[in-house]
């Protein structure tokens, strides 16, 4: 007679290896270097953060005039306070704020459709991408439809630090997809002209570009042709991390093994259908981490502006905290300016992680 | 009669070639990798092509697609010559159908978007229409109830039926199989040669590339012997096995049929 093979039955884990208290014990005390270790680290955040809680909230001063009122001895709050909208909206006039909040409300509606399933998502991503640039940039700069012009010159604090940031993201991005297909590509002209451009733009600081954007360029272009400092300065922005981005992107394409490329080939795909429908999407889903990694660069670099005449946040923080009321609030400054970036980049890291885990197929290899 | 006997008749009637290498050579850098191959194969004929490893078998098998390029000679594939003419290469690849060793399905697609992929996008077959003939050819390899999940949670044996059926969407003329049961489990490597087989009496076209010698004995019509770039031997199974001509094929059998 044969055997019925019959699996044993999974049991649950031993209880004392499970909970927040075994956790404590296995991660914090296991033997007493550990446990040396831990109350050592706890010593030091104490240290650390004692002072700066005083400092911030305790000491600090929320409302004034002048550096002159902030006398308790902690922050000056009453700075940024005072302040708050040069820093967000820089030098644009200020009964014309509310076409700058209306931009940002509308985009803030815009991607919050996406949440919305009975919505068109390519739709969705077209009229985000070619509608909404134009009439944002018609509020923005006015002198149609009976809006006051605001020259860019005005344009300025956090207003001018997301729109770098984004334009520059938004356009290096597909920039630096081409650049990595190029710099992969068969044809020889294809190839040297994307690697020179890479090799070049790579080993030259952003300072550099800028400079040449925003002072040579006007000195080679005949008199009478001249365009916009600010746009200038970000297509120099945008070519920058292009070349950055297009490496990224040429990781994740060596990364796909040679077998999907010949599956796509085999099929009878055309070259950019292959791209784009197969190559593309598990490439940059590969190096959605290093992608976000130069956005986050690129948009920390936008502070780079204030060097040739631009007042983005951290400019306009520079110059309110060289105004003979406010001497001495650098430090005020910075830490409302660094809290910003941080949020900024905080939220973009967290959404790339979503993204990613949206993407997985239960194909990872680890 | 059935399909196979239909196919064998018109063999012997003499039919124009569908696959036909003339003096073809291939060097990979200084590597000579084939040398002077020249063989046809007639429409409905099932190959098997056997041999060491590094021999050449699946270089020859992939130029038929050109996923390898020829340097000399010439290849006609259903009367096109595969040259650098990029149209040529994509109305072959339409009719020829491939299925790799490792599968290579698309991971960040479901299965059915895998078969529906090439259809619609290469034949301009409206969406509907291919994602019903996706689930025809998913129900004939017995995997309908997987279309919506992906690749990585198939097993490899599940994987490679996919594979077949994603080739067979294409309807295409000619089916190339390269080694595509090397990388299976024992236990999977059944269910796709069920599949092959049942393709096989249907009067498939096709060119396999294996070392199932059980599949060879009952399937092909010829048996295509390979060895450091050439055809060493071509014969019919049951000659091929029972009186192999040359002596490299003799010891190539005697070791793989008495592991």
């Amino acid at each position: 007679m044969t055997k019925v093979f019959q699996p044993s039955p999974s049991l649950p884990p031993p209880v004392n290896s499970v909970g927040p208290v075994a956790w404590v014990k296995q991660n914090l005390f296991s033997t007493p270097a550990n446990t040396i270790l831990t109350l050592l680290s706890l010593y030091i955040i104490y240290l650390l953060v004692v002072p700066v809680i005083n400092w911030g909230i305790i000491d600090a001063t929320w409302s004034g005039e002048s550096k002159a009122e902030c006398t308790a001895g902690g922050a000056c709050w009453a700075f940024i306070r005072v302040r708050f909208d040069q820093f967000m909206y820089g030098r644009y006039p200020i009964e014309e704020y509310w076409r700058v909040n209306l931009s940002a409300i509308m985009l803030i509606v815009l991607v919050g459709m996406y949440a919305v399933k009975a919505v068109n998502k390519t739709m969705l991503t077209a009229g985000i991408l070619l509608v909404y640039p134009v009439i944002a940039y018609i509020l923005f700069a006015g002198d149609v439809f009976g809006l006051q012009r605001v020259e860019t010159e005005l344009w300025g604090g956090l207003f001018l630090t997301i729109l770098l940031g984004m334009i520059g993201i938004i356009a290096s991005f597909p920039l630096g997809v081409l650049l990595a297909l190029g710099r992969r590509s068969n044809m020889p002209i294809v190839k040297s002209v994307c690697i020179i451009f890479i090799e070049t733009v790579r080993a030259v600081p952003l300072i550099t570009i800028l400079f040449m954007a925003s002072v040579m360029i006007p000195l080679f272009l005949p008199d009478g042709l001249n365009f916009n400092k600010l746009l200038r300065v970000l297509i120099g922005i945008t070519l920058f991390s292009a070349a950055y981005m297009a490496e990224v992107i040429r990781g994740g394409l060596q990364a796909i093994p040679k077998g999907q490329y010949e599956a796509a080939d085999a099929m009878g795909l055309t070259y950019w259908q292959s791209m784009i429908l197969v190559i593309l999407p598990q490439a940059l889903k590969l190096v959605i981490p290093g992608i976000v990694n130069t956005f986050i660069g690129l948009f920390k670099d936008t502070t780079l502006v204030y060097i040739v005449g631009m007042f983005d946040l951290l400019g306009m923080i520079q110059l309110a905290s060289h105004s003979p009321n406010w001497l001495g609030t650098t430090i005020e400054g910075y830490a409302f300016s660094g809290f910003l970036y941080w949020a900024i980049c905080f939220a973009m890291s967290r959404y790339s992680m979503a993204v990613e885990r949206r993407l997985e197929t239960g194909h990872k290899r680890n | 009669m059935t399909d196979h006997n239909m196919a064998l008749a018109q063999l012997e009637a003499g039919e124009s070639p569908i696959i036909e290498f003339s003096d073809v050579n291939k060097w990979y850098g200084d590597f000579h990798v084939l040398k002077n191959i020249n063989f046809s194969i007639k429409k409905g004929e099932r190959i098997v092509v056997c041999g060491p490893s590094g021999s050449g078998k699946s270089t020859m098998t992939r130029c038929i697609n050109r996923l390898e390029e020829h340097q000399k000679g010439s290849i006609i594939v259903d009367g096109i010559e595969m040259n650098d003419n990029l149209k040529n290469i994509e109305a072959i690849r339409k009719d020829v159908g491939m299925v790799f060793q490792h599968f290579n399905l698309f991971p960040h697609l479901t299965i059915l978007e895998n078969l529906t992929l090439a259809p619609i996008w290469v034949r301009k077959t409206p969406k509907k229409e291919a994602e019903e003939m996706a689930m025809h050819y998913l129900e004939r390899v017995k995997i309908a109830n997987q279309a919506a999940k992906y690749p990585g949670q198939l097993s490899g044996g599940q994987q490679q039926r996919v594979a077949i059926a994603r080739g067979l969407c294409m309807k295409p003329r000619i089916m190339l199989f390269d080694e595509p049961t090397s990388a299976l489990d024992p236990e999977m490597i059944k269910e796709v040669l069920d599949v092959m087989i049942q393709l096989a009496e249907e009067g498939m076209t096709m060119v396999c590339v294996t070392h199932e010698m059980g599949f060879a004995k009952t399937v092909a019509d010829r048996v295509v012997f390979m060895d450091a770039g050439e055809i060493v031997e071509a014969n019919r199974p049951h000659e091929f096995f029972d009186n192999p001509q040359h002596d490299r094929t003799q010891l190539f059998l005697s070791q793989i049929l008495n592991h």
